[in-house]
């Protein structure tokens, strides 16, 4: 090996600094991207909407699992007309913003990197570069935009069906009165909840779509590179959202 | 004459990852004229096409685009020149999620302001010149290998560049199709008046539209001069190139340990 000493911690770091100048890069590309605005809303389409059957699915179960835990964990201490406040709680500030964060690393993320990557391998970058047209503008801004508004829409309709689900158990099935379940969670959600889950969705959004757009565009221009990149993606997503969550947490209790 | 020189490559020594790709790299593209670069596979043509299109930057020597020195130059100033460029890849390099109409229109959206019924206009006489007026509405994926580099061929001039760099524009096609290439190459330069780069390692039909030719062999111009020169040259490396020998100073085998020894080991028994 002629080239530098390569040890895991210098990669790391060196890995980081590359994702920090690639973001300044990229937010310097967002304003003139915005002044595309169709191909932004074509890329909230692909990453937001394209992902709602999944979203909304994957709400409806947790919000069910949620409702027979939570009625069944409740129960022991004599107080199921609390599972209200449990579920909306639970939704808002911890299991929407970060199962909807996992699920759009593995749906729409992997999208991002394979497409972009795809791209690159293909030289449409190269190309876009040779015509003068930046694709970090043309292609990365529009993408990283389209998954940063998607994710607190999603992260919203998570929330209601979630809700919606924990009801169905709780009210229909183990008998929870309905008026108690609405007014419970009625009075104990406060603006503070729904800005956790809202800045959480926020920053996961940012997160997941940074890593996404990133591994895509420096995916090594190989079937192999761009199989790796998308790996990459769902695993770096997926520790970065967990860890973020955990910060975000702490600062908000 | 070094005037009417749109590309100037000057002692340029370039490594890639330690490895040398350029040892001293000297050259020029005229105005108006077919220039052909050859060499084998591995010589660095398309490291040196990243060079002229400032994708790399020399280690030491200069790269002049249009008199200008591209190192020197900010990222605007080197989109400017590019401008002036048009680039044909190997695999037409078309953007997957757009019709062979948008694909040309790209460039042309991208850099003006033309009114829909105008930049219609000047995209289906792109088209009608590289014969596809009647793809407009095809996907990338429903063309072949030689329509595909046509329609790229009619992006990268779309624009009216004054220079075309054309990367393997021959590799993979069918004769009929390589036929078509090959006229389009000669039309574009004798009906616009576009400088044109091929590099290519397919000598004969480079020989019969360049105007200047260069070999490119370990990282420097190993022969230049019209095609008919560079076939009556007498320097092994050349001649191996020109006729195709499967032998000399490109040799047939890659290095290797000896070949008995490690067939039958170093102590036979």
């Amino acid at each position: 090996m002629t080239g530098g000493r390569s040890s895991y911690p210098l990669d790391a770091i060196r890995r980081l600094g590359s994702v920090a100048l690639f973001l300044g890069r990229l937010l310097l590309q967002c304003v003139p991207a915005l002044a595309r605005p169709h191909l932004v809303v074509l890329q909230i389409y692909n990453a937001g909407a394209r992902s709602l059957i999944i979203i909304m699915l994957s709400g409806l179960f947790v919000g069910m699992v949620l409702g027979l835990q939570g009625y069944d964990l409740l129960r022991r201490f004599g107080s199921e007309e609390a599972l209200g406040t449990a579920a909306a709680l639970g939704l808002l500030r911890e299991l929407a913003p970060v199962i909807t964060a996992l699920l759009f690393a593995g749906r729409a993320g992997t999208a991002l990197t394979s497409e972009i990557g795809l791209m690159r391998a293909t030289d449409q970058l190269t190309a876009m570069e040779i015509m003068a047209v930046d694709p970090l503008r043309y292609v990365a801004a529009p993408r990283f935009l389209g998954g940063v508004i998607a994710m607190p829409l999603l992260v919203a309709i998570f929330s209601v069906i979630g809700l919606f689900g924990a009801q169905l158990i709780g009210v229909q099935l183990m008998g929870v009165d309905k008026g108690v379940f609405w007014s419970q969670t009625q009075s104990s959600v406060g603006l503070h909840d729904i800005s956790e889950g809202l800045v959480k969705s926020l920053v996961f959004g940012i997160a997941c779509s940074l890593i996404a757009v990133y591994e895509g565009y420096n995916a090594t221009p190989t079937a192999a590179g761009v199989g790796l990149a998308t790996t990459r993606t769902v695993v770096a997503s997926s520790v970065m959202t967990l860890l973020l969550d955990y910060v975000l947490t702490a600062e908000f209790l | 004459m070094a005037n009417d020189a749109v590309v100037e490559v000057r002692d340029v020594r370039f490594a890639l990852g330690g490895r040398p790709i350029f040892a001293g790299l000297d050259f020029q593209v005229r105005r108006g004229r077919i220039t052909a670069i050859m060499g084998p596979s591995g010589a660095g043509k398309t490291t040196l096409l990243k060079l002229i299109t400032a994708q790399n930057f020399p280690d030491t020597g200069v790269v002049r685009v249009f008199g200008r020195d591209l190192a020197t130059l900010s990222t605007r100033e080197i989109y400017a020149v590019r401008k002036r460029m048009g680039m044909l890849f190997q695999n037409g390099a078309l953007l997957t999620d757009m019709d062979v109409f948008e694909n040309v229109a790209f460039p042309a959206r991208e850099h003006s302001n033309l009114p829909e019924a105008v930049l219609r206009k000047l995209v289906l006489t792109k088209l009608q010149a590289v014969g596809l007026r009647g793809a407009a509405a095809l996907m990338p994926a429903e063309l072949s290998g030689g329509m595909a580099r046509r329609v790229a061929l009619a992006r990268a001039i779309v624009m009216d560049p004054e220079v075309l760099i054309y990367d393997e524009p021959f590799v993979g096609l069918d004769p009929i199709s390589l036929g078509v290439i090959l006229r389009l190459i000669k039309h574009m330069n004798a009906a616009l008046g576009i400088t044109s780069i091929v590099v290519s390692h397919d000598v004969q039909e480079l020989s019969s539209i360049a105007d200047d030719s260069y070999l490119l062999s370990g990282g420097r111009i190993a022969a230049s001069g019209t095609p008919a020169q560079l076939r009556a040259s007498d320097s092994p490396a050349v001649r191996q190139f020109m006729t195709g020998g499967a032998d000399g100073p490109v040799p047939f085998h890659y290095p290797a340990a000896d070949y008995a020894t490690q067939l039958f080991g170093t102590d036979p028994p």
